[in-house]
């Protein structure tokens, strides 16, 4: 039998019995429609939480160098300026994932302007350091590079300073003190808020690093070009790894550490905020898998539990049809085609509802949606295969009736 | 110039559950031959044996032992689907309650077999009418079962059995259901059909409707016998 006939046969039992079709595929179009409003709900909140949490900056290494150990003291991190710009330019030049390297060191002073003044932090940086910790400027034009260059005293003011130290005056121009050192103020920070652990991420300022090292950092006994930090952005987040990788095997390279030695540094990367996101999103997965897998489950042994029936009402149809030349595989190719109709037909107007539902829910609520065609394309595959999958057992039933016992049934 | 046989049995025999205490001996070394263009019934009391004698016939089932041979063909080689391509191209059947599909109108109740041959819809529709010309029901091809006599039903019936063309046209009880007046009908339609080349094989306990056949085989015990020309 030709596919179009097979197609015309399932069609024509189906319409004889269209409630009971339509009935069946409910449990798929259900299914499906649910998968899709909340695939697409869930996709667009993954989405915010993306952004929200690369706007963390979670594409990014930071390398403090090794904590000291002094005569069985050990000093916290950072203490040991074992770090050089020298490794911050060899790890740019060595691995290619690495978009954005900034060397870095820190400190704290207290602020002057006119009578106010402010106990802040202060950050010696590289030009990298803005777009790694995704710094945005919301006056002036920052640091140029000639600042860097130049060593100037040139300063970028985070909001909470400008607010403490200006109030409702332009900061911008201004001349301010960190400890004795007079700096201008060529930039303020558009406001981050509070960062993951609640501290305020706006209370602080940078300048070059080479400034920093000149006229705030206090000691004069470091090694040339000794540095604190470094933080590497890295252009897509897969590749943390392998970077966080490559850049120990190169630092124990430059720092000539023997093999089985305790390295003198420590690669850190935000690991807390990749996990989660890790996490939340496989969580998310899991959950939208259980739903769709549960529906169509649902939906498919509604499908089986009709063609059975519809098997055992139709037994002397088959028994005919196998007199007059249907084959086995005619009668089991006849009946999946009906189940895979029934589900393919729930899974076309599931698919319809859900898409149209998904829209529904991003015009009339806050929820951010994101309509994937990919999640349909493989809704209406699963639909499919649920029919298939459930369809196989009545339909081979029905091709192993032996025919002469099917004509004689009776009812 | 040998005769051709269509149907030719040797030593067939089915045997149902054998090797145990319920076993029956259902048809016991049959030897039968039947040449094309013949119409031959076959008789018998119930649970002698004829209808699994006839779903031999019919290749609907498969013999314990013996051979046989469908138009030349030897059936017990051949699995389920290669039985159904057999069934296809050499028999047409009849049945006692015409075992018609009450949904489709009478035309696409006799298609319907030739959708298992992959003909063309339109070569389907035409020898579809063509066949019910033949039986006599040219105007009622778009009613449905319901609306069609119990004559009129098994005319459609014996329409499809015709619509392969199959050298084999093999009836169970095809009076059965109907009364004296309409079987007699159908009866002179089979004559009709013999005269114009068909093999007709005739399965009935009646002697009244043996009798309008050319020659008479009765089953006994699972035995057939040869009682020859109707008297």
């Amino acid at each position: 039998m030709t596919l179009t006939d097979t197609l015309r046969t399932a069609v024509f039992a189906l319409r004889g019995n269209w409630l009971r079709s339509a009935l069946t595929s409910l449990g798929v179009i259900i299914g499906i429609a649910a998968v899709i409003i909340m695939v697409s709900v869930g996709q667009g909140t993954q989405a915010e939480i993306n952004k929200m949490v690369s706007g963390l900056g979670s594409n990014r290494l930071d390398i403090s160098s090794g904590a000291g150990n002094q005569g069985g003291i050990r000093t916290g991190a950072g203490s040991q300026w074992t770090l050089t710009d020298d490794d911050a330019a060899a790890i740019r030049a060595q691995i290619p994932e690495v978009q954005y390297i900034a060397a870095g060191i820190r400190g704290g002073s207290q602020l002057v302007y006119a009578e106010n003044n402010w106990s802040t932090s202060w950050q010696g940086v590289q030009p990298d350091f803005f777009d790694i910790n995704s710094w945005k400027l919301a006056q002036g034009d920052g640091l140029q590079a000639q600042d860097y260059s130049g060593a100037s005293k040139s300063v970028v003011i985070g909001e909470t300073v400008r607010l403490n130290l200006f109030g409702e005056e332009d900061a911008l121009g201004q001349s301010i003190r960190i400890g004795k050192v007079p700096f201008k103020v060529v930039g303020v920070l558009a406001p981050k808020g509070q960062g993951g652990f609640g501290q305020d991420q706006d209370d602080i300022v940078m300048v070059p690093l080479e400034t920093a090292r000149r006229r705030l950092s206090g000691s004069t006994s470091r090694p040339p070009g000794a540095v604190q930090q470094i933080a590497i952005g890295v252009t897509r987040a897969e590749d943390l790894a392998y970077v966080q990788e490559e850049v120990e095997v190169l630092m124990r390279e430059r720092h000539r550490i023997a093999p089985g030695a305790e390295d003198d540094f420590s690669v850190r990367n935000i690991a807390e905020i990749v996990a989660t996101r890790t996490a939340t999103t496989r969580i998310m997965s899991l959950l939208l898998g259980a739903v769709a897998g549960i529906s169509l489950i649902v939906g498919g042994i509604g499908i089986m539990n009709i063609m059975l029936v519809s098997v055992t009402e139709r037994i002397r149809e088959i028994g005919l049809r196998m007199a007059v030349g249907a084959g086995p595989g005619d009668i089991q190719r006849q009946f999946l085609t009906e189940a895979m109709l029934i589900s393919f037909g729930g899974g076309a107007i599931g698919t319809a509802i859900g898409v149209m539902g998904s829209l529904t829910v991003s015009k009339f609520s806050e929820l951010p949606v994101q309509l994937d065609w990919q999640v349909v394309a493989l809704a209406v595959v699963c639909s499919v295969s649920t029919g298939l999958f459930f369809g196989f057992y009545p339909a081979r039933k029905a091709s192993q009736l032996d025919p002469i016992e099917a004509l004689r049934h009776q009812g | 110039m040998s005769t051709h046989y269509v149907i030719e049995t040797k030593a067939l025999s089915k045997i149902y559950h054998p090797g145990t205490q319920a076993e029956v001996v259902a048809l016991d070394k049959v030897d039968l031959k039947i040449a094309a263009g013949e119409f031959i019934a076959i008789t018998g009391a119930s649970g002698s044996g004829k209808s699994t004698l006839m779903n031999l016939i019919g290749c609907l089932d498969k013999p314990s032992s013996g051979t046989y041979l469908c138009d030349g063909i030897d059936v017990s080689t051949l699995d389920r689907e290669a039985l159904a391509k057999l069934r296809l191209e050499k028999l047409g059947f009849v049945f006692q309650g015409f075992n018609l599909l009450s949904r489709m109108d009478a035309l696409h109740n006799v298609m319907m077999p030739l959708a298992y041959a992959n003909q063309p819809i339109s070569v389907r529709e035409s020898l579809a009418r063509e066949a019910l010309e033949a039986v006599g029901l040219k105007d009622r091809g778009t009613h449905f079962p319901g609306e069609l006599s119990g004559g009129q039903q098994q005319r459609v019936a014996i329409a499809r059995a015709l619509i392969n063309k199959p050298p084999i046209i093999l009836a169970d009880e095809p009076t059965g259901a109907l009364d004296s007046r309409t079987g007699e009908e159908i009866l002179v339609l089979f004559q009709r059909l013999k005269q114009e080349g068909h093999t007709i094989i005739l399965i009935t306990h009646d002697q009244q409707v043996a009798d309008r056949a050319d020659r008479i085989c009765v089953m006994r015990d699972g035995k057939l016998f040869e009682s020859g020309v109707p008297a």
